[in-house]
């Protein structure tokens, strides 16, 4: 059923291009200082690492607490504005008005609020993340097949017996939905924060590089960003599979 | 009607039978309203298997919400013991198992989960599937499921049972067993059944009376006994009678 993905040929490609890349530099295409061929990026990786290492702990704490609290708070929200029609029609609008605040702006705004710490990067990664986990939520809780409803009430089941043994349960696939897809901006949301005012974090280090002419450096810290997110990406996509087995088989085919 | 059963069953109460008298239903569209009934009686005594057949969208899944009180009449008399629905396509919750999704309509009550296993389980046994207890429902076969969504209904502790085309979904082979069980399970376990069907061989082989519907809005055409002891067979030449009796209630050329 699962449909393997071929990576071969999208790592040939990659190798492709960067061999483009190192080739326009080494053939002095441009100045190494302002583009580092691929090499220079590998080597920085490796001379850099324990600096890279110390700053990626921070980036990576304000990553996962802020989209731990964005999915505990989305699944939250979404409960209410399911269960309460008051609440969803007070609430949706301001939700999606909330998706047009410039989140460059507001980082520096809540660090001046919140100070230089830990806080103020989590809240900007849980307010970026937020948005579409809620959104997938909510698709999930709508998704619930409303004779099933009714099947509970016949069985005299409580509003709330029935949120919690069909609604809820069939809404947690749609929390893993929307965290996969928060996980890229959240990485976004933590540098756009740390470069609001910061000490520490690949965002800060990348900051510092740049006026330093530390190309490669700079270089570096983006691809650990990337390769991180990705790795965030693939390993919810593990504890779905290994918490949720069922929600990827499919439901209701009585023809077997 | 089927003979009385030998001893009461358990932990239920006896009250079962349901009234519907001249009901009309309708529905607002945008068209403006629509009958969905109208004029519709059918009466089904305690532990009496009242079958209901009519052509597609005659109103037979309302009539089967009104007598569980998921809608109201807009006219008419509806009186109904209570009644568990079992609908159409099983429904059972992906996550659970054949257990726990048996046991769902006693959790709805609010029966703690050890408890409510503890009282499914022997059910589930009798319904051989105790090897099944923790199988997802992906894993089960259609027949099987059936069998779950069915006891899941039956847990809910009810007089009245409306069935909602339980086994339209299933193939002919498996249906045809389906049938059978069902009609022993209820001469086991006896209830108070509205089922409704397409199929008029399944309204017959199940039924204590058939009840045939007209096209929308629906009402009852004709109330067809079938007098005939269990277990019935489907070649057995007074049930092939009657059926043609229902076809032709129908409107159907044999």
């Amino acid at each position: 059923m699962r449909r393997a993905l071929s990576w071969w040929r999208a790592a040939i490609l990659l190798l492709a291009l960067l061999g483009i890349w190192e080739l326009y530099v080494d053939a002095g295409g441009a100045d190494s200082l302002i583009l580092p061929a691929p090499h220079s990026v590998a080597a920085s990786l490796y001379d850099d690492r324990s600096l890279l290492w110390s700053n990626f702990l921070v980036t990576a704490e304000e990553i996962l607490l802020g989209i731990i609290v964005a999915a505990a708070g989305a699944l939250l929200t979404a409960s209410l504005m399911h269960f309460f029609l008051t609440v969803r029609r007070a609430s949706l609008p301001l939700l999606i008005a909330s998706q047009t605040i410039p989140i460059p702006m507001i980082a520096p705004v809540l660090v001046l609020w919140l100070g230089f710490g830990l806080v103020p990067k989590v809240v900007v990664v849980a307010l970026v993340s937020f948005f579409s986990i809620v959104v997938t939520t909510l698709a999930a809780f709508a998704g619930v097949d409303p004779d099933l409803i009714k099947l509970m009430r016949t069985f005299d089941a409580s509003r709330w017996r029935t949120f919690r043994h069909v609604e809820l349960p069939a809404a947690l696939p749609g929390v893993f939905t929307g965290t996969k897809i928060a996980v890229i901006v959240a990485v976004i949301g933590a540098v756009f924060a740390e470069w609001a005012g910061a000490n520490a974090g690949l965002g800060y280090l990348f900051e510092q590089s740049i006026p330093q002419l530390l190309t490669a450096r700079a270089y570096a810290t983006v691809v650990i960003l990337s390769l991180f997110a990705i790795a965030l990406f693939a390993v919810l996509n593990l504890a779905e599979r290994l918490t949720l087995p069922w929600a990827h088989r499919p439901i209701g085919d009585s023809f077997r | 009607m089927i003979e009385a059963p030998a001893e009461e069953p358990r932990g239920r109460e006896r009250t079962g039978g349901v009234r519907v008298e001249s009901v009309r239903r309708t529905f607002d569209t945008k068209n403006g309203p629509v009958a969905a009934l109208d004029g519709m009686s059918l009466r089904a005594g305690p532990d009496e298997i009242v079958t209901v057949v009519g052509p597609s969208g005659c109103g037979k899944t309302t009539l089967l919400e009104l007598i569980c009180g998921l809608q109201r009449p807009d006219q008419g008399v509806l009186e109904s013991a209570p009644a568990a629905l079992m609908p159409q396509r099983d429904l059972l919750l992906p996550w659970l198992g054949a257990l726990d999704n048996a046991a769902l309509a006693l959790r709805a009550r609010g029966i703690p989960r050890t408890q409510a296993q503890a009282q499914a389980r022997p059910w589930l046994e009798r319904f051989g599937l105790h090897e099944f207890a923790h199988t997802r429902p992906a894993e089960l076969s259609g027949g099987m499921r059936q069998r779950v969504s069915f006891l899941r209904s039956l847990l809910a502790g009810k007089p009245v049972l409306a069935l909602d085309e339980p086994f339209a979904a299933l193939d002919a082979l498996t249906r045809a067993e389906m049938q059978s069980w069902l009609a022993h399970t209820l001469q086991e376990e006896p209830r108070t059944v509205v089922l409704v069907t397409h199929d008029v061989e399944e309204a017959v082989v199940l039924g204590d009376r058939v009840v045939v519907m007209s096209p929308r809005p629906g009402r009852a055409v004709a109330d067809i006994a079938v007098p005939l002891p269990r277990p019935r067979r489907r070649t057995d030449p007074e049930l092939t009678a009657l059926r043609e009796h229902v076809y032709r209630a129908l409107g159907v050329p044999e």
